[in-house]
């Protein structure tokens, strides 16, 4: 009886979202009175042991060449092996790419029922009830969760990483090497850019911003903030912005802890992609814009006028 | 080469969410139902596209839904598709629904299983993968091009901060999502010949439900937009450090 988590890692560097649920998970073992290790496929080079900051007791590791790289089936079985060997019975993915790609599958083989997309931690006064996202962050749904192996994905920034301090003992587990059905054969990174779906802070521009050339704005408030950028889809349609930074509906959806809309008026599709976020300014000089409706912090002015002069202020605040 | 579509019923966007019976189930009054997007923009039509390619293509559509769902499929068969299978059932959880399509992919024996990313009601991304493990084939999420070389396809999957290339051999199942493929609109000769084909319904297999939703929530109201004059735009990053503390 513990808790397994799932350290995602990218090319031998561990993600950002798995300390998020290497703390969720500790959380969760804290609240049942069990104890949490963490799980990692493929080489890392990463320190293992300093992962026991977030709580977590041991981490178990498969390094087979072959799990180099997802693939969702051998990551599933190899998963699967090592929650019979360690014996846990709840599970915990970050709702991100991969745990999108291997929790369903995992979940499929073990028969255990999985909450994709959780936001808080369970409750277990009665069963195993995990809020999530539904209509596409419209509203929650409790899950109660029937199988005696319960599996999570908890959607990033739903939960901060807490460092309690630890080391935690890496084990080796004995799971026999498979053979790859999905080879990869190139990794494209946008390289210096912070990527949009990991940012804490975002900032958008949308079609007030006029043009292309006018994209400094939301380039430089974004620089001062740390921020990565973003842009609403008549944008990204008019190539104005690459694709990738399209945030809505259909384009990426963000959850950051701060989301600052520069010129977008926020249609209903837009705000689906970013109603997850936990403080929403918007700056838009319509008063009857609808975005205002879904922000925290507005501003009605010219985004010409106004952005520098936020900027500046933010350089002002981070030197003080 | 034979392609399955899993396609399913969603609100449309515009809808309002509310709940009824003590916020237990979704309240379907006047709500506009659409296919998924993801179902219908990215998987469907990269696979109407594949058969424009290799005209000796048969494209089969899925569904679990009552038979409301039946003007969704049509609409469906109007873009494309030889003929559809409705599995007579309604359930909330992803493993139910996943086996149900199992049950028609075993029968079919398909070369490619494409679903969309997501369904935008109940976002779990997960009927792709569970399907793949239930057929033991390879899986790729979120994919964004899907290139077919013989029995071979290329897919780019996004990753965070950009996307990965793989080869993967057939069969196999897919998710689809932005850039895989152009939105259409069904012609009227699309719309003639859907009438037409068939429609198949199945009742569903015995199947566990892995988990039940036991009610529903709305988030809290926005407590309302604080508004700053646009002369004093140093207040927001004031109010961002010390109030909301983000910054």
């Amino acid at each position: 009886m513990s808790v397994l988590v799932f350290i995602d890692q990218s090319e031998g560097h561990i993600k950002k979202a798995s300390y998020e649920v290497l703390s969720y998970g500790a959380k969760i073992a804290e609240l049942t009175g069990t104890t949490a290790d963490g799980i990692v496929l493929g080489t890392v080079q990463d320190d293992l042991p300093s992962l026991g900051r977030f709580g977590i007791r041991k981490v178990y590791q498969v390094s087979h060449e072959s799990l180099n790289g997802l693939d969702a089936q051998l990551y599933a079985d190899a998963l699967a092996k090592a929650i019979q060997q360690v014996g846990a019975d709840v599970v915990v993915f970050s709702h991100n790419v991969d745990g999108r790609t291997i929790a369903p599958r995992l979940s499929a083989r073990l028969k255990a029922g999985l909450v994709a997309g959780a936001v808080s931690l369970p409750d277990t006064s009665n069963g195993f009830v995990v809020k999530k996202n539904v209509f596409s962050g419209k509203a929650f749904a409790n899950v109660a969760v029937n199988t005696p192996v319960k599996i999570i994905s908890l959607n990033p920034n739903a939960y901060k990483a807490t460092e309690v301090g630890g080391t935690a003992e890496v084990v080796n587990l004995d799971i026999p090497a498979a053979t790859r059905k999905v080879t990869i054969t190139a990794v494209n990174k946008i390289s210096g850019e912070l990527p949009l779906t990991e940012a804490e802070l975002v900032v958008s521009g949308g079609r007030g911003l006029k043009g292309p050339e006018n994209w400094h704005l939301v380039e430089d408030l974004a620089k001062a903030l740390g921020a990565a950028t973003a842009c609403s889809r008549p944008v990204a349609d008019s190539h104005w912005r690459p694709h990738h930074e399209h945030v809505g509906q259909t384009g990426v959806v963000v959850s950051p802890n701060l989301y600052i809309a520069l010129g977008i008026s926020g249609s209903i599709q837009h705000l689906a992609g970013v109603n997850r976020s936990k403080v929403i300014v918007v700056v838009n000089k319509d008063p009857e814009a609808p975005f205002f409706k879904a922000a925290d912090y507005g501003i009605v002015g010219d985004v010409f006028d106004v952005v520098p002069k936020i900027t500046e202020a933010v350089k002002k605040l981070k030197q003080s | 080469m034979k392609i399955l579509v899993c396609v399913t019923k969603t609100p449309d966007t515009t809808s309002k969410i509310a709940f009824t019976d003590n916020n237990t189930k979704f309240a379907q009054a006047g709500v506009q139902w659409i296919i998924n997007p993801y179902d219908e923009w990215y998987a469907l039509v990269r696979a109407v596209e594949i058969k424009e390619k290799y005209p000796s293509t048969t494209i089969h559509l899925v569904t679990v839904g009552a038979a409301d769902v039946e003007p969704i499929i049509r609409k469906a068969l109007a873009l494309g598709g030889d003929e559809a299978y409705r599995v007579n059932a309604e359930s909330s959880d992803s493993f139910y629904v996943a086996s149900q399509i199992a049950a028609i992919a075993q029968a079919g024996a398909y070369d490619l299983v494409f679903t969309g990313k997501e369904t935008l009601d109940y976002n779990g991304a997960s009927i792709g993968g569970m399907l793949a493990e239930l057929l033991d084939l390879p899986y790729v999420s979120g994919a964004t091009k899907l290139e077919l070389n013989g029995t071979t396809a290329t897919i780019n999957r996004e990753i965070e901060g950009g996307e990965e290339v793989c080869a993967v051999p057939l069969p196999l199942v897919v998710s689809a999502q932005k850039g895989m493929a152009e939105a259409r609109i069904p012609n009227m000769r699309g719309i003639m010949a859907a009438r037409t084909k068939p429609l198949k319904v199945a009742e569903p297999v015995q199947t566990d439900l892995l988990t039940t939703i036991q009610s529903y929530e709305l988030p809290p109201a926005k407590t309302g937009v604080k508004m700053i004059p646009a002369d004093k735009p140093e207040e927001l990053v004031t109010l961002l450090h010390e109030e909301a503390k983000v910054i």
